[in-house]
């Protein structure tokens, strides 16, 4: 086969590809009357759903990533033993069916666990409660902040940072003014996908909290309960939210690379 | 002055075995060494990136083995600068001023940055720069916190000569200004313009220093001498023939050379420029006539290198002109004429 004819054949199968993932997109996306669409957008358990998930998963994964972006850095720069067997274990979470992740994180915070205990202590419960929404949605979705935010910092000559300690400066502060500055944009886009991988998370939240309901919750208690028709208006709601987020970030993301 | 006392540092293959010298106050010391000699591990470690393992780092009377980077007053500057590319050069500047107020800050930054002819640059960011500007930056960054010592690692590979000229002159200004400099090269002929004390470095240990004229005229042994450039160093031993010194090789040249005392061992060293080629045995002052096969022509910066068989291998340097005379071409024989006196001993 001559190479034009191979670039052909192959971009014919790339726009399969995109069809595939376009049709049903857009389909749903006409579904519905704007009339419903408008509508739905008014309704408070819709409005206040879709708050919610957005809560949570950002919640989430800016108090995660307090701690997951400093343990990445140590996976940049340090080999230590068994440090195959800890990158194995984060990545974990990404293979386990997230409805097994949901049943093992409930175990963890159910009311007998002392985390439960304590909890319970402090006046609250993880289950059916924001906090414990917060924890199934990070708990399948770290990975994609540690990971991309390790690729940021292997990608910072480590020179730059012992040029820094030869300057004087402490290594705290090196960290805060040379590495995490110049892994940054690896950083942020790990906090994108961490967000936008929380906040599709059904399969694991579900089993922690099904109230207060998240919004891919609601959309499968409105298809359950009532049926197609009613689930598209929320799901296509629901899209639009989600795709004005990700183009707001996306453009402050390119804004912040020309700089 | 900075003093090092059998100081060994083992790092993954790499290692830095029982290193001893001084750098004197106002000294511009050059470590000269191959790649892999351990040279950069070695200023790490007076820097303070790495932790010796044993032995003692002193920097102006204080002992600094043990002590914390920012408290070592060393300045060290990378071999490919390090600039800090998210900053501003001025930023990159005041980097080390951390804490001092804004004023003297500015200050400084101008000060220093006029010594250096980078006024110009300072509200640029590091990939709008040159090698030469970055260079000049990278020295700004590390002599703004006026180090005791100044370490420089190969700050002059990767630079065409253009650019090596105009930095050597500004390196031998700052020396000149009273900063104490240790300057790590793999280029004699680096070392030799600049230094006026020269270390010799393989394989993790100091093979011998001194000032470049010790260096260079008295190599210790064959790696030091082919190091710097020297290409005739050749084991041998004196005889007495006819009364007459000898310096007899493994080859079966027998070499006569000025008074020496018998059965000495040691080298003899001859320079290249010394040695006369000729198309027949010349009658002449040279007591030292050999023939030999031409085995190799180099061709360096000033003509050619003539390497001939004559027992030994032996270097002649001559110049285009002189080889066309000849006609000289690898295979052909020819003759060297050397005098006594240029042949030096150097005893073991």
């Amino acid at each position: 086969m001559k190479r034009q004819t191979l670039q052909w054949v192959f971009s014919l199968l790339g726009a399969i590809i995109l069809l595939f993932i376009l049709a049903p997109v857009l389909g749903l996306l006409f579904s519905s009357s704007p009339l419903k669409l408008f509508e739905t957008a008014k309704d408070p358990e819709v409005k206040n759903s879709i708050l919610l998930t957005l809560g949570t998963s950002m919640g989430g994964t800016l108090l995660f990533a307090l701690a997951a972006v400093p343990f990445s850095w140590i996976l940049a720069r340090y080999s230590f033993p068994l440090k195959k067997l800890v990158t194995a274990i984060i990545d974990l979470p990404v293979v386990i069916p997230h409805s097994a992740a949901g049943i093992a994180v409930l175990g963890f915070l159910s009311r007998d666990t002392w985390l439960g205990k304590a909890s319970s202590a402090a006046g609250f419960n993880f289950v059916g409660h924001p906090a414990g929404i917060m924890i199934a949605m990070a708990f399948v979705s770290l990975p994609y902040l540690i990971n991309a935010a390790r690729d940021g910092f292997i990608s910072v000559p480590e020179r730059l940072e012992k040029a820094a300690l030869t300057l004087g400066a402490s290594p705290v502060r090196v960290f805060f003014t040379i590495s995490l500055p110049l892994a940054w944009k690896n950083i942020l886009s790990g906090l994108i996908l961490m967000f936008a991988r929380g906040m599709s998370e059904f399969g694991a939240v579900v089993i922690i909290a099904y109230h207060p309901m998240i919004t891919p919750v609601l959309i499968y208690e409105r298809f359950t309960s009532f049926g197609l028709k009613y689930a598209q208006p929320v799901s296509v709601i629901f899209i639009l939210v989600v795709l004005v987020f990700f183009m707001m970030i996306r453009l402050l993301l390119s804004s912040s690379k020309k700089n | 002055m900075l003093k090092l006392t059998g100081v060994n540092k083992d790092l993954r293959g790499f290692c830095i075995k029982d290193i001893s010298f001084t750098v004197e106050d106002g000294d511009y010391f050059i470590l000269l060494g191959p790649s892999g000699a351990g040279k950069s591990i070695l200023l790490e470690t007076i820097a303070g990136l790495l932790r010796s393992d044993s032995g003692t780092i002193e920097l102006g009377g204080r002992e600094i083995t043990k002590l914390p980077i920012q408290q070592r007053k060393v300045g060290l500057v990378f071999q490919d600068h390090a600039i800090f590319p998210h900053m501003k050069v001025r930023k990159n500047l005041a980097y080390a001023q951390h804490g001092l107020p804004h004023e003297e800050i500015k200050n400084k930054i101008a000060g220093l940055s006029s010594k250096l002819g980078i006024e110009d640059l300072l509200e640029r960011y590091p990939s709008s720069l040159s090698g030469g500007e970055l260079q000049r930056v990278a020295l700004a960054r590390t002599m703004i916190q006026e180090p005791e010592i100044l370490l420089l690692d190969e700050p002059l590979s990767s630079m065409d000569s253009q650019l090596k000229t105009e930095i050597r002159a500004l390196l031998r200004q700052i020396h000149r200004a009273g900063q104490t400099i240790m300057h790590v090269t793999h280029d004699y002929e680096e070392a030799l313009s600049l230094g006026n004390r020269i270390a010799v470095m393989d394989h993790g240990s100091i093979l011998q220093s001194g000032t470049p004229d010790e260096v260079f005229h008295h190599p210790r042994n064959g790696f030091v001498a082919h190091f710097i450039g020297i290409r005739n160093f050749i084991p041998a031993r004196i005889i007495m023939y006819g009364g007459l010194p000898f310096a007899e090789t493994p080859g079966g040249m027998k070499i006569r050379l000025g008074s020496v005392q018998e059965n000495l061992k040691g080298f003899v060293m001859i320079r290249g420029e010394d040695i006369v080629l000729s198309a027949a045995a010349l009658d002449s002052s040279a007591s030292n006539v050999f023939e030999g096969k031409v085995e190799e022509i180099i061709a360096t910066p000033n003509g050619f290198d003539i390497c001939v068989n004559a027992g030994e291998k032996l270097h002649a340097l001559i110049t285009g002109i002189s080889r066309n005379k000849l006609g000289i071409k690898e295979g052909i024989q020819i003759w060297l004429n050397f005098k006594a006196t240029a042949v030096k001993f150097i005893e073991e």
